[in-house]
């Protein structure tokens, strides 16, 4: 039945890794099929060659595309993962091309391990889908409006809820809340103090040279105090609660979606919105006016010091710094801290509570969180910014 | 009392792993003394014994994952904990190693999983690689699952991908935390034929650490029963002699699948 048209290809391969093996394949092609006779050590270290002789002048086969394989193999002393993946190969190629595979010759467990390795899809491996880019650009669109849909329907989860806990304030989870204000407002004290300073200090420098060419340095309080105080103050703090603060929530609602803990408030009939989300929206509202109030302080003692370089005493830098600052900008500021904390726990929680599966995902979560709090908070900081201007604050 | 119990298979052959007075420490806490065991080539042993007795502990040790508080592990005759530089990684290299949870790399398809070590070890095409890292998913039942992401496949799936994984370079030694735990008993039985299949082909010698009773006996040669009371190893032996020959209560009730105070006679048996 079986006769040699052509002898494609005749290899000898030293195995290169230890323990040395050689490994011999002849392949036959006839009208009918193909015969390929393998002989010696089939491992890691020779299946690679004998791969690229075997099947690098595979034939498409005959009679409408079947194409029938022979594999004598009983010469075969050893075969290892790579050897049954190209005993696996044959079998699918035959398949492939609507024809059958036979192995002759090869040991029981052998046998019986391929039985058990061969594929049963003969298109082989998966092949990754390539995105066109008008359908990446439709389902980013889509899942971004999904997104803020999504975002609307939170925040009114959350000023429900907000609404509850001011209704019930017993029932609010105060130690829950107390160790979140620890943790993201008075273990942030520290940092907040130190980058208003030096932002304090920055800002005084960087103006004192410009200013002091027209010899009017004296007015360098009075652009520090209303920067910090209407500006920078309320910035830092809501930036340093979104790198803190809003990663951290988003972190750990995240690992508790991973490990199905949320799922299991729900199905005690908790609502996480109340029992995680609250307290450290709470949390967050009630010390990041006070953070700001911390940087504020902290920026215009480092312009002070700036000043005192400069020759100008405390009582004139006191003077010039309350000359311009009106209870109403300290007013000001403390509400846009407290939006700025609302919007960053609010985008921390949710990116945490809407975490999908996989290691990747609260990575994934915390840096959306990050990011979308700080974008938030600076559309927040210019919305603010045009109504107190308009509404002549 | 002598724990070990010689099997005549095992008499002339220097032993592949050898565990010397190993003590195990958590936060200055002793969880494993005392223990000595030997696995000979081709050989499967079980570590058994009741949740939290030490056995994924000592798993750990016995890959070089964390160093022993005492005593010593050798594989082929290196020390793992102390075995550096290239002959570290060519140790590591002989060990497939699988993990309860499957640990798979999340952002990778299961068949990119599988054939990561491929990719790393070996100089084989990518069409190879690929077709050998499928056929060891068909070995598991997850061929279907190829394109898929771990977040995307079911606990027990993840299992078995990671089986297929530890198994990709076909090491000389394969361990195994709890492969079965969590499998349907199908499923588990398969994986089992599995471990014997591959076993009797490649000489592959297997450490698996279950309290699975039908693994047990499906698979063992010996099995090393850890007390986790008594923070170390009590008997080794095959499980069939540990189920109708111990004198050991604890180990004839744990191989009975009793509790141990019926196994002494103490109160009624409830079948």
């Amino acid at each position: 039945m079986w006769h040699v048209e052509d002898q494609k290809d005749q290899s000898e391969v030293r195995a290169s890794g230890a323990p040395a093996g050689r490994a011999l394949a002849r392949v036959e092609v006839s009208g009918d099929g193909v015969r390929v006779h393998l002989r010696g050590r089939l491992d890691y270290g020779t299946v690679g060659e004998v791969w690229g002789s075997v099947f690098g002048g595979w034939p498409s086969g005959a009679h409408g595309g079947r194409l029938d394989v022979v594999v004598e193999a009983a010469e075969v002393t050893y075969c290892d993962g790579a050897g049954l993946g190209l005993l696996v190969e044959l079998d699918r190629r035959a398949r492939q091309q609507r024809g059958t595979a036979s192995f002759h010759g090869l040991a029981a467990d052998l046998t019986r391990l391929l039985e058990r390795a061969v594929l049963a899809d003969p298109a082989g491996p998966p092949v990754a889908q390539r995105v066109r880019a008008i359908e990446y650009i439709g389902k980013t669109t889509s899942l971004m409006l999904a997104d803020v849909w999504m975002m609307i329907g939170f925040l009114g989860e959350l000023v429900a809820a907000l609404g509850w806990a001011i209704a019930h304030p017993r029932r609010v989870r105060v130690a829950d809340t107390l160790l979140v204000a620890e943790k993201a407002g008075a273990n942030a004290v520290p940092v907040v103090c130190l980058l208003g300073f030096l932002m304090g200090v920055i800002i005084a420098f960087q103006t004192a040279a410009p200013l002091r060419r027209f010899g009017v340095e004296a007015s360098i309080p009075t652009i520090l105090a209303i920067s910090m105080v209407r500006e920078l103050g309320p910035l830092i703090t809501a930036i340093i609660l979104a790198g803190r603060s809003g990663s951290a929530f988003a972190a750990e609602l995240g690992t508790m979606k991973v490990t199905e803990e949320i799922d299991a408030l729900t199905t005690l009939g908790l609502v996480p919105a109340r029992f995680l989300v609250l307290p450290r929206l709470l949390a967050a509202m009630v010390t990041t006016p006070l953070l700001n109030l911390f940087a504020t302080l902290c920026g215009l003692i480092g312009g002070y010091f700036v000043m005192l370089s400069l020759g100008y005493g405390l009582p004139f830098y006191v003077r010039a710094v309350r000359a311009v600052v009106e209870p109403m900008d300290l007013l000001q500021a403390l509400f846009k801290s407290l939006v700025f904390a609302f919007l960053i726990a609010s985008i921390g929680c949710l990116r945490g509570l809407r975490t999908a599966r996989g290691p990747g995902a609260v990575g994934d979560s915390t840096t959306r969180a990050v990011v979308a709090g700080i974008v938030l908070v600076i559309v927040a900081d210019g919305v603010m910014g045009v109504v107190f201007f308009y509404l002549g604050i | 009392m002598a724990l070990q119990t010689e099997t005549k298979l095992n008499a002339h052959r220097e032993p592949v792993i050898r565990v010397r007075d190993f003590v195990a420490t958590y936060d200055g806490r002793t969880v494993l003394k005392d223990v000595s065991f030997e696995v000979f080539p081709g050989e499967i042993v079980v570590l058994a014994g009741g949740s939290g007795c030490g056995k994924s502990t000592m798993l750990k040790h016995m890959v070089g994952l964390y160093e022993p508080a005492g005593g010593a592990i050798d594989v082929d005759g290196r020390n793992v904990a102390t075995v550096a530089g290239d002959e570290r990684h060519e140790l590591l290299r002989s060990f497939g190693v699988t993990f309860q949870g499957g640990a798979l790399f999340g952002s990778m398809s299961v068949l990119e999983n599988v054939r990561l070590p491929l990719e790393e070890f070996t100089n084989l095409p990518r069409e190879a690689m690929d077709i050998i890292a499928l056929s060891k998913l068909a070995l598991v039942g997850l061929e279907s699952a190829a394109g898929l992401l771990p977040s995307q496949i079911s606990g027990g799936m993840q299992k078995r991908a990671a089986v297929a994984r530890a198994m990709a370079m076909d090491p000389k030694i394969l361990f195994l935390d709890e492969p079965s735990a969590g499998l349907d008993p199908i499923t588990s039985a398969e994986l089992d034929q599995l471990i014997l299949d591959l076993r009797k082909l490649l000489g592959m010698t297997f450490v698996v650490a279950t309290h699975e009773l039908a693994s047990i006996f499906a698979i063992a040669d010996r099995c090393v029963v850890f007390d986790g009371s008594k923070k170390t190893v009590v008997m080794i032996d095959s499980p069939q002699r540990l189920r109708d020959q111990t004198e050991n209560p604890w180990v004839h009730a744990f191989f009975n699948r009793q509790r141990p105070e019926a196994a002494a006679g103490k109160v009624p048996v409830i079948s």
